[in-house]
């Protein structure tokens, strides 16, 4: 019984990272069709940053909220710098132009920070919460509990954007139809950068919240971002509350894989559950009859 | 449908809110679809384009709300020069258009849809709606008032909180005549409003149309003839690309170059009653529409 409540937990923490870099990719997914290799990456970039300020102030939030920023800023700047050019094109131009920005930005880690592991401060402890003897495990750690407060307070908010705001609707509308949303007024080109921005802050958020367990080196997020992909994947791409349900689902699963089968073997349940509903539900857990060109 | 005011808006009706367009040229790699086209709609008036199809109208209906860009013509309304603008910014001029394959977005529900048509009047920046600011909450009512009363206007009031695809066609084509009056335009474009409604339907639309044309300039294409003759004031017809003729619904109807180019060489008839020539264009009008959806589809 402890062993499930602390591999339950465990789950739905590390569930909501892959959660939010599947949120962010649905983001850019409704935006501009497309999947983004480099999110992950970007992720990574933004850790370094934050990294740097939290060593030079020594302020945890200062180097947050900059994180945060910084993904802000260069998500909407490599929409319009490196994305944009290659709209209309043949859907295959984008699919390169991401994986060599991802080639890019890790490359520049590298060459910037060097290739070291290098530990992450978290806020708040990562020692587990233990009600008498019953021990919850690392998942009821207040770390793990900011983690989650944080990644649903995000897709809370962004649910509050999309649900209530002008702006919203008019993302929404340019996510089914650029053409007719612009014909309506809409500034789809603004619509689109705003859908990457916000995209770079949600993945700069995963990447400060789950570097701790990771350690930060060029190549830190790539795991991460192949799970975040597999949830955004089992919420059907389109949906940003099927991608946290999908992280849940994910994290949970993984845990459990690693808890009774073996510890070696979570990432390659991963990429076999990304292959299974790839395969099955290609649209997603939650998707009614919706089919998706690629 | 009841007739009234589609929103007595800042800029509806003015009287110089004429259409004149001056040489329209366009080509399709090596095909013409428009050649030298000129027109002009009044104000307040309803202007039906009519011609067989692939005569171009819908080609002409793009380059008016700026989704082709014609090689050479130039378009002014109301004084002003629109051509080689953007389709937002013609938006924000108050020029909205209605689509032949209607085109509402599916995910959002019908009073989202039309508030989307609002969209251009929305005075909430990008920012305090991003943050969520006061403004913004403010004009998120005030959208969802207006798209209601479109909504009403055209009398799918109550089907304001269904999915557009649960409706049937002529309701959703009222949602998206809606969503084009909800942005109080100066220059309506309808294309093919008429496209597989009923006859009740028809007579509704038709005193629909006439007004609206008391608020804005409206121009319509259509391949009902019942319609366009009692509702147009002023009537152009393209073939091949070209106006072939010009003039009120009488003048077109007496007019020998327009039957033969618009009824085709097999269906000339002995006596030419208008009768004939109605029922003969209803019978076309299936593979017009089917051809129409086609050119659409490529935009």
């Amino acid at each position: 019984m402890q062993e499930f409540v602390e591999f339950t937990l465990g789950g739905v923490s590390d569930g909501v990272i892959y959660a939010a870099i599947g949120l962010s990719l649905v983001l850019i997914w409704r935006a501009t069709r497309v999947l983004n290799y480099a999110q992950g990456g970007l992720a990574m970039f933004t850790s370094y940053i934050a990294l740097m300020v939290i060593n030079a102030t020594g302020n945890y939030w200062l180097g947050f909220v900059v994180a945060l920023a910084a993904g802000l800023v260069i998500g909407g700047v490599v929409e319009r710098v490196v994305i944009r050019p290659a709209a209309g094109k043949p859907h295959l131009n984008t699919v390169i132009v991401t994986i060599g920005l991802l080639i890019l930005v890790e490359g520049l880690a590298g060459i910037i920070y060097g290739s070291k592991n290098r530990s992450f401060p978290t806020p708040y402890s990562i020692v587990g919460a233990k009600i008498g003897s019953f021990d919850l495990g690392e998942g009821a750690s207040p770390s793990a509990i900011f983690t989650a407060v944080a990644v649903l307070a995000a897709a809370g908010l962004l649910a509050v954007l999309f649900r209530y705001t002008p702006v919203g609707l008019r993302m929404r509308a340019s996510a089914f139809s650029g053409t007719v949303a612009q014909l309506m007024g809409v500034r789809v080109g603004r619509i689109t950068t705003l859908g990457w921005a916000l995209a770079g802050l949600i993945g700069a958020l995963a990447g400060m919240l789950v570097t701790p367990q990771t350690f930060l080196y060029p190549n830190s997020m790539d795991s991460i971002f192949v799970l975040g992909f597999t949830a955004a994947v089992i919420g059907g791409l389109d949906s940003p509350g099927g991608a946290i349900v999908g992280g849940l689902i994910l994290g949970v699963l993984l845990n459990y894989v690693t808890g009774y089968v073996g510890s070696n073997l979570p990432e390659l349940a991963g990429l076999a559950l990304l292959i299974l509903v790839l395969m099955f539900r290609p649209s997603g857990l939650f998707a009614s009859t919706a089919t998706r060109q690629v | 449908m009841n007739s009234g005011s589609p929103g007595a808006g800042e800029h509806t009706g003015a009287v110089d809110d004429s259409l004149d367009v001056r040489g329209i040229t366009v080509h399709f790699g090596g095909l013409v679809a428009l050649d030298d086209v000129s027109l002009s709609a009044a104000a307040r008036q309803v202007t039906g384009i009519i011609g067989p199809n692939g005569a171009g109208k819908t080609t002409l209906l793009n380059v008016l709300c700026g989704f082709v860009r014609p090689q050479a013509g130039t378009i002014a309304f109301g004084g002003r020069q629109l051509s080689r603008m953007r389709p937002h910014r013609l938006a924000r001029l108050g020029i909205a258009r209605t689509l032949q394959g209607i085109g509402l977005f599916s995910g959002l529900t019908v009073v989202e849809n039309v508030m989307v048509g609002a969209t251009s009047r929305s005075r909430a920046g990008f920012w305090s709606g991003l943050l969520g600011l006061p403004r913004s909450d403010h004009d998120e009512r005030r959208l969802r008032d207006d798209a209601m009363r479109a909504l009403e206007l055209v009398g799918v009031g109550e089907h304001a909180e269904a999915m557009p695809d649960t409706l049937a066609h002529g309701l959703r084509k009222r949602v998206a005549l809606a969503r084009a009056l909800v942005a109080r335009p100066r220059l309506l474009l309808l294309d093919e409003p008429a496209s597989g409604l009923s006859d009740s339907e028809l007579a509704d639309l038709g005193d629909l149309m006439t007004s609206l044309a008391e608020q804005c300039t409206v121009v319509v294409i259509e391949h009902r003839m019942d319609l366009m003759m009692s509702v147009c004031q002023q009537i152009f017809v393209l073939d091949f690309g070209k106006v072939i003729a010009a003039g009120t619904p009488e003048q077109i109807q007496a007019d020998p170059a327009v039957t033969a180019a618009y009824l085709g060489s097999d269906v000339v008839t002995s006596d030419g009653t208008e009768q004939d020539a109605a029922a003969a264009d209803g019978a076309s009008g299936n593979a017009a529409r089917a051809a129409g959806q086609h050119e659409e589809a490529s935009q």
